[in-house]
C-alpha cells in the first residue's frame, strides 16, 4: 500500500510500459474492419467462386449470345451436334438458348428472393432484439408463428390460388420470401441479443449515439458475416423451391427458369426418350450453382464459428511447428548422425 | 466545471421465479456528491451496488426513486440533451468496450461529431490525434487507424479515456478501470487519470474494489455494503482508521507484508454479524442510520 504513492515507481512504470508497447505496434500493415469480415481464401472458396462466377456469367451473358429459344423448328430431339450445341427439345427449340434464358430467370428469382428475406430476416431480427420488452416479444412471436407454417406447401397452395395470369416473378419471389425468412431472424435474434449486452455498444450509447446509428454503425458490422451466410443460404433455397414449384406447374407464368426446363422436358417425355441432353444441363446447373454457394458458405463459416475459426489458427501454427521442427531435426543429424533417429521420432 | 448531486438513491430490481415476484434493494438511499477537482471512490465488494450506481449516473437505467443532479458553476441544471456531454464513463473491460469492427479514430471521432465539437472532417482527425497524445498514445498517427485487437491492454484503457473525456466531458465515472489491466500498466494508467483530472478539474467517481489505489487515487473514500453506504470519509482516514466491520474486513483483506501471517489467517470478523443498518461518517464523527432518506441530515452536516 505505501509503495504504490512513490512518483519514481509511478513514472518508471509508465515509461517501461510506452516502451514495450510502441515496439509491439511496430510493423504489420494497417488493416481496416472490412478486410477483417473476407474469409481466407482455400481451394474450396476458389472451386466455390469459380463455379459461381461462370454460371452467373452465363447467365448474364448468355441470352445476347444464343438464338431465340422459342424458334420451333423441324428437327426434334436431336442430340448434342456442332449447329445446336445442346441438341433440342422435341420441338425442335435449342436447348443451349433455352438453358441460357433459364439460367438468367432461375438466378434472378434466386437473388430477388434472397435479398428479401434477408431483409425481412434482418428486420425482425435485429431490430426485435435491440428495442427488447414489448416489440421483442411480438417480432419473436410473428417469426415462430412463420417458422412453424410447412413451407412448400404453403406456397403451393398460394401458388395454385393465385390466377396464372396473374401469377408473376415477383408473386412468386415474395411468396417465396415470406415463407423462409424465420427461421434466419431467429439466428440473428441471438447474435443481436449477445452483441448488444457487449460493453462498446453500452459505450456508444453512452456517448449519445442515436438508436439507429447504434443498430447500423456498431452491432450490424458484427452480424455481417452471419447476413452473409444467410443470404447466400436464402438464394439456394429460393432456386431449388422456384425449380421445384415450376416443375409441378406452379412457377411464374411468364418466365422460364430451369425449373420450367424440367416441368417442359418431363411433359415431353425426355426421359423415356433417351433425351438425356434436354433435362441433364438444368439439373446439371441447378446442383454446379448450389454447391457453389455451398462451398462459399463453408468458408463464412469459418469466420462465424469459433470452433472453426480456432481451428484454422491450429492448423497454421501445427504446420509451422512441424517446418520448425523438421529443421531442427535435420539440423541435429547433420551435426550428429547417430542423434537422427531420435529427432525424426520427436518430430513424428 | 460541473458538479453532480446524487439524493437518496434508490434501484430496486424485480427477480421473477415462476410467479412469484420478489424484490431486489440494489441501491438504498445513497448520497453522493462529486465536485470538479476531486475523486470519489466507491469500495465494495461484487454485487454491493457499486455498478448499478455507475449505470444510473450514465442513465443506462433509471433509478427507482431519488435525484441526480448535475449542475454548472452558475447553478444551473444541466439539461437532459447535455447530459451525455458532461458525464462520461470508463468501462471495467477495456477488452470488451471498443468495438472490434471499428479504428481507434471511429471511437474517439463519434463523440466529438456527436457533441458538435468538430465541424469538418479534417478538424476532427486534428483533434482525434490530439486526444490521442494527451492520454500518452504516440505516435498518433500511426495508431489512429488501427484496430483494438491490435493494441495492447493498457493502450485500449486509455482509447477509452479519451473516449469517455472526447465530448468535453466534467464528470468521469471510472468503473473499475485498471481491474482488468497487468498489475505493471495499472499504475501508469490511473497516473493519466490523475493528470487529466488535474489538468481539466474533472469530478471523478473512482469504482473500486481495491482499497490500496483507492487510497493513492482518491480524496474521499465511500464504502458501499449490500446497498448501502457503511462508512465514509477522507481517503486516509477511512483506510487508516475503519470504523465499521465492513471496512475493517476490507482493510483485513489486503495483503500487508509487515504484518506477517496476514494472508493466510482466516477472516476475523463474522461476515454474517456485520450490520448494514448503521454508517460512520468521518466528517461528522458520528455513526448514523443507513438506508433512510438523509435530507435533514445532510443539511446538519454542511
Amino acid at each position: 500500500m505505501t509503495n504504490l504513492n512513490s512518483k519514481a515507481v509511478a513514472s518508471a512504470a509508465d515509461s517501461a510500459e510506452m516502451l514495450a508497447e510502441t515496439a509491439e505496434q511496430d510493423g504489420g500493415p494497417v488493416r481496416s474492419g472490412w478486410r477483417m469480415l473476407l474469409p481466407t481464401m482455400t481451394p474450396w472458396l476458389a472451386v466455390g467462386l469459380i463455379l459461381i462466377g461462370s454460371i452467373t456469367l452465363f447467365g448474364l451473358l448468355g441470352p445476347f449470345l444464343v438464338g431465340d429459344p422459342t424458334t420451333i423448328r423441324d428437327q426434334g430431339l436431336t442430340g448434342p451436334s456442332s449447329e445446336f450445341w445442346l441438341g433440342t427439345t422435341q420441338t425442335g427449340q435449342d436447348v443451349l438458348a433455352q438453358l441460357a434464358y433459364a439460367t438468367r430467370g432461375s438466378l434472378q428469382i434466386g437473388v430477388i428472393v434472397g435479398l428479401l428475406a434477408t431483409a425481412l430476416s434482418s428486420f425482425f431480427g435485429i431490430y426485435g432484439a435491440y428495442r427488447g420488452r414489448a416489440i421483442d416479444e411480438a417480432f419473436s412471436l410473428l417469426t415462430n408463428v412463420f417458422l412453424v407454417i410447412p413451407g412448400l406447401p404453403l406456397v403451393i397452395v398460394i401458388s395454385g390460388f393465385v390466377p396464372q395470369e396473374s401469377r408473376g416473378l415477383w408473386t412468386i419471389a415474395v411468396v417465396l420470401a415470406v415463407t423462409s425468412w424465420a427461421a434466419a431472424a431467429r439466428v440473428l435474434r441471438a447474435q443481436t441479443l449477445s452483441v448488444r449486452s457487449r460493453d462498446y455498444v453500452a459505450a456508444s450509447q453512452v456517448s449519445g449515439e442515436r438508436s439507429w446509428r447504434v443498430i447500423v454503425v456498431e452491432i450490424l458490422p458484427n452480424l455481417l458475416p452471419v447476413i452473409a451466410s444467410q443470404f447466400v443460404f436464402a438464394v439456394i433455397a429460393a432456386i431449388l423451391s422456384e425449380a421445384g414449384l415450376s416443375f409441378i406447374g406452379l412457377g411464374a407464368s411468364n418466365s422460364s427458369t430451369l425449373g420450367t426446363m424440367l416441368f417442359y422436358a418431363q411433359n415431353g417425355f425426355a426421359l423415356p426418350l433417351g433425351a438425356w441432353w434436354w433435362f441433364i444441363p438444368p439439373g446439371l446447373i441447378i446442383a454446379l450453382f448450389g454447391m457453389g454457394l455451398s462451398l462459399v458458405n463453408f468458408s463464412i463459416d469459418e469466420i462465424i464459428n469459433p470452433k472453426l475459426k480456432n481451428l484454422r489458427l491450429h492448423r497454421k501454427r501445427a504446420r509451422r511447428a512441424l517446418r520448425l521442427e523438421r529443421e531442427l531435426a535435420r539440423g541435429t543429424r547433420a551435426e550428429n548422425p547417430a542423434a537422427g533417429p531420435t529427432a525424426e521420432e520427436s518430430a513424428r | 466545471m460541473t458538479s453532480v448531486h446524487v439524493t437518496n438513491l434508490v434501484k430496486d430490481y424485480t427477480l421473477r421465479t415462476g410467479l412469484k415476484r420478489t424484490r431486489l434493494r440494489a441501491v438504498d438511499h445513497v448520497n453522493l456528491e462529486l465536485v470538479p477537482g476531486r475523486t470519489v471512490a466507491l469500495v465494495g465488494e461484487s454485487g454491493s451496488g457499486k455498478s448499478t450506481i455507475a449505470k444510473i449516473l450514465t442513465r443506462m437505467e433509471r433509478p427507482t426513486s431519488g435525484t441526480v443532479e448535475v449542475k454548472l458553476d452558475d447553478g444551473t441544471a444541466v439539461s437532459k440533451a447535455g447530459y451525455r456531454r458532461e458525464v462520461q464513463m470508463v468501462f471495467q473491460d477495456p477488452f470488451a468496450s471498443l468495438n472490434p469492427f471499428h479504428s481507434i479514430e471511429h471511437h474517439i471521432a463519434r463523440p466529438l461529431r456527436i457533441h458538435g465539437r468538430t465541424a469538418t472532417k479534417q478538424e476532427t482527425h486534428e483533434r482525434v490525434l490530439e486526444m490521442l497524445e494527451r492520454v500518452n498514445l504516440s505516435p498518433a498517427p500511426n495508431l489512429a487507424p488501427r484496430r483494438p485487437h491490435e493494441l495492447s491492454g493498457g493502450q485500449r484503457q486509455r482509447v477509452a479515456i479519451a473516449r469517455a473525456l472526447a465530448p468535453g466531458a466534467r464528470v468521469l465515472i471510472a468503473d473499475e478501470p485498471v481491474s482488468m489491466l497487468d498489475v505493471s500498466i495499472r499504475l501508469g494508467v490511473l497516473n493519466l487519470l490523475g493528470r487529466l483530472q488535474r489538468e481539466d478539474r474533472l469530478a471523478v467517481l473512482y469504482i473500486t474494489h481495491d482499497l490500496a489505489t483507492a487510497r493513492h487515487f482518491s480524496d474521499e473514500i465511500v464504502v458501499l455494503y449490500r446497498g448501502r453506504v457503511v462508512e465514509r470519509g477522507p481517503a486516509d482516514a477511512v483506510i487508516l482508521d475503519p470504523h465499521h466491520d465492513y471496512t475493517k474486513l476490507l482493510a483485513l483483506a489486503a495483503p500487508d507484508p509487515e504484518r506477517p501471517g496476514s494472508m493466510t489467517a482466516d477472516e476475523p470478523i463474522d461476515r454474517d454479524a456485520i450490520d448494514n443498518s448503521v454508517c460512520y461518517d468521518h466528517f461528522a464523527g458520528e455513526w448514523r442510520e443507513a438506508g433512510v432518506p438523509a435530507a435533514a441530515q445532510s443539511e446538519a452536516t454542511r
